[in-house]
């Protein structure tokens, strides 16, 4: 911590996303109260705060890099930030817009825009670890509030965050939950998703779509064979880890297993 | 000549920034640069399962997921042919209060509130409006709260689908809930006395109001397009009189109907809907000398608190009527089509058309939000507005009451920025 100030600092950075993680600060009510009371915010757009050069000790970086001035800020805030910790899925694995980097985006731009080149973006969408050092990812579409606080606390007292990295799957059992898979045969995500949420979806009797990334040694080529047996096809398979962290390495690797050679044997 | 430059819009969702030209007391060049980057969603869209749409159009906007939830759903509803059962009518609503009453709350005390009172930010306004800052965030909880009761979350909920919810709320949630925010009515009841007491400036303009209408209730996910040039049209009607273009120094298209700027959000829906208000908002209304349809702007946080009071007691109602359904949600079967949907989102009209193939994969996806429909209509009225405060003032003073003016439109830029395919030969 900067031993200048009276208080330490933070900091919300925006990259290209849809402010959902942000909410995890402006929807926490009392205990945004309290936070302003043990830390001093320096840079947060959407709060009114804009000192987007100013050094801080606690940078927390919503949204993906997507154009080339997004490249620059994210090295200046690198530069200026102590510890920096990234808030959600766009930020930690490139968001659900990364999809475009398996179809070069600058043909899907053209199909959008009628004068393209007025437009910065690059034809890929990358988190922020893929161009600057990051302390700690926190996961999820979007992220909550008890993990952004947690985090606070945690660096407030020198400790580096823990970040839970067991899966959605283990969660469910120990809440008690019925299987979806199993007894509802429906290609839940969650023995390969990261806990974190409180096993959501399985709550609402539907399945989990992966939104909070990998869990720890996920064993993807055997869920997406299960899924195969329940009657999706590989591309169907694909789809499922294509999807809102379609750049984090495990589901990436295996979205392109499974839409490239049909590997499960029997 | 005079150029000012506000490169970071604070306190708005998204990311924008503004331009101005002032030559002899002139305003030579005016433009509200949205360089939110694009996100394409359009175009990913394409190749998806039916079954996957609401889960991804809601990360267009983390303010507003159950609006983009709510025009998809009613656009796949409708290409499929689905009969939705009145418990699932009822509850779509109750969500929609629910985002709502957060979204609105959330612009009046962290994002509108702070300019009218004079402070940098809405905690520097706690430290002189504690109990307003307080109770706006204990309606923007309950809000979210109402979200979580169908969705399991307010961000990116996930308990809706096409045909319903995945499983309806216990009759004991709804219970608690419903005693919840009757005890919070108070909160809204203060809010609309406390926002009418407001020294607002008288900054009206000649501007056409379009919003969503219903023969029977306020309007959230069904009804025509209204405007008060007194058009009234089918969804399936949008193109044939709202067009699209793109402008070089914004990644947010804008709109126009028949040619001109016009106006969404609140203040256009209360315009064209107050007579549905409920009984008990329109006798505050009267007993506070409140009277719609206004053309002064910054009542705008006035038909948000009026809005909210309204979600509170309709909330109210569904609930005190809530029971355990045979089915959250209807059977569906895809089949080919294009599907329109456009409901009432808490900043305007949100238009969304979809085509599909007989198995239900997307062929095409257009979306077009309310930001950038009211993209035209902030540059108009910056432009009278500004001349009008005085364009010899100092340039801190113009760019404060420039942000102060866009702002009052609650423009969510994030999700502003996602866009249509052109069609050049659409006259």
């Amino acid at each position: 911590m900067l031993q200048d100030y009276p208080k330490p600092t933070l900091a919300v950075y925006k990259f290209t996303s849809c402010d959902g993680c942000q909410l995890a600060f402006l929807n926490a009510g009392v205990a945004l109260l309290e936070l302003t009371n043990l830390i001093t915010i320096i840079h947060f757009a959407e709060a009114g705060f804009v000192a987007p050069t100013q050094a801080v000790d606690i940078a927390f970086v919503e949204g993906s890099i997507s154009t080339l001035d997004e490249i620059t800020r994210i090295q200046q805030i690198r530069a200026q930030s102590n510890y920096l910790i990234t808030i959600g899925a766009c930020a930690t694995a490139g968001g659900i817009q990364a999809l475009r980097n398996f179809a070069g985006s600058n043909n899907w731009l053209k199909d959008i825009y009628a004068t393209s080149d007025t437009i910065d973006s690059l034809k890929t969408s990358y988190p922020i670890s893929h161009y600057v050092k990051v302390d700690t990812e926190l996961w999820g579409c979007p992220v909550n509030t008890a993990q952004v606080m947690v985090a606070i606390r945690s660096l407030l007292f020198n400790a580096a965050p823990q970040v839970k990295r067991d899966s959605v799957c283990m969660d469910c059992k120990r809440r008690g939950r019925v299987c979806i898979l199993v007894s509802q045969q429906q290609s839940c995500m969650g023995p390969v998703t990261q806990t974190g949420c409180g096993s959501l979806c399985p709550g609402l009797n539907r399945a989990c779509y992966g939104c909070y990334g990998p869990s720890e040694n996920p064993n993807t080529q055997s869920l997406g064979a299960a899924f195969k047996k329940l009657g999706l096809s590989d591309v169907d398979v694909a789809r499922q880890f294509h999807h809102i962290n379609n750049q984090a390495p495990a589901f990436h690797q295996a979205g392109n297993r499974f839409k490239t050679i049909p590997i499960w044997v029997a | 000549m005079t150029t000012i430059h506000v490169p970071i819009l604070a306190r708005i969702e998204g990311e924008g920034a503004l331009e101005l030209t002032i030559r002899d007391q002139h305003i030579i060049s005016l433009s509200l640069k949205i360089y939110e980057p694009p996100r394409l969603f359009e175009k990913f869209l394409e190749g998806r399962h039916y079954s996957e749409l609401l889960d991804i159009v809601a990360r267009i906007c983390g303010i507003c997921p159950v609006a983009y939830q709510m025009s998809a759903v009613h656009a796949l509803e409708q290409c499929f042919g689905v009969l939705i059962n009145p418990w699932v009518r009822m509850m779509r609503r109750l969500f929609y209060c629910g985002e709502w009453l957060e979204s609105h709350s959330m612009h009046i005390h962290f994002l509108a509130l702070p300019d009218f009172l004079g402070f940098p930010s809405a905690l520097e306004m706690a430290k002189v409006y504690p109990i307003q800052l307080q109770q706006g965030l204990m309606l923007q909880a309950l809000g979210n709260e109402v979200i979580s009761f169908l969705g399991g979350r307010s961000v990116h909920p996930v308990g809706a689908c096409v045909g319903g919810f995945y499983k309806a709320p216990s009759l004991i949630a709804a219970k608690k809930l419903l005693e919840k925010i009757k005890k919070s009515l108070f909160l809204a009841e203060a809010l609309i006395h406390f926002t009418a007491r407001l020294p607002l400036a008288n900054n009206s303009h000649d501007f056409c109001s379009v919003a969503l209408s219903h023969p029977t209730e306020y309007p959230f996910n069904e009804g025509s397009i209204k405007t008060t040039s007194d058009l009234s049209l089918d969804i399936k009607q949008f193109d044939q009189y709202f067009s699209e273009y793109q402008v070089a120094y914004s990644n947010a298209l804008h709109c126009t109907l028949q040619g001109k700027n016009y106006l969404v959000g609140p203040l256009a829906c209360i315009n064209i809907n107050h007579q549905q208000l409920p009984e008990e908002t329109r006798k505050l209304m009267k007993d506070l000398d409140l009277t719609f349809p206004s053309f002064n702007m910054f009542d705008s946080i006035i038909a948000r608190a009026l809005e909210i009071h309204f979600c509170l007691l309709e909330a109210i109602r569904i609930l005190e009527g809530y029971f355990y359904p045979e089915c959250a949600k209807v059977e569906v079967t895809p089949r080919a089509g294009i599907g329109y949907g456009c409901s009432e989102a808490p900043r305007g009209l949100l238009w969304h058309a979809y085509q599909l193939d007989e198995n239900g994969m997307i062929q095409s996806a257009r979306l077009v939000p309310p930001t950038s429909q009211n993209q035209a209509r902030i540059e108009a009225d910056l432009k009278q507005s500004l001349t009008q405060f005085g364009l010899n003032k100092s340039e801190d003073a113009l760019r404060t009451y420039s942000e102060m003016l866009i702002r009052n439109y609650d423009p969510c830029i994030s999700c502003s920025t996602h866009f249509l395919t052109l069609n050049l030969n659409r006259q």
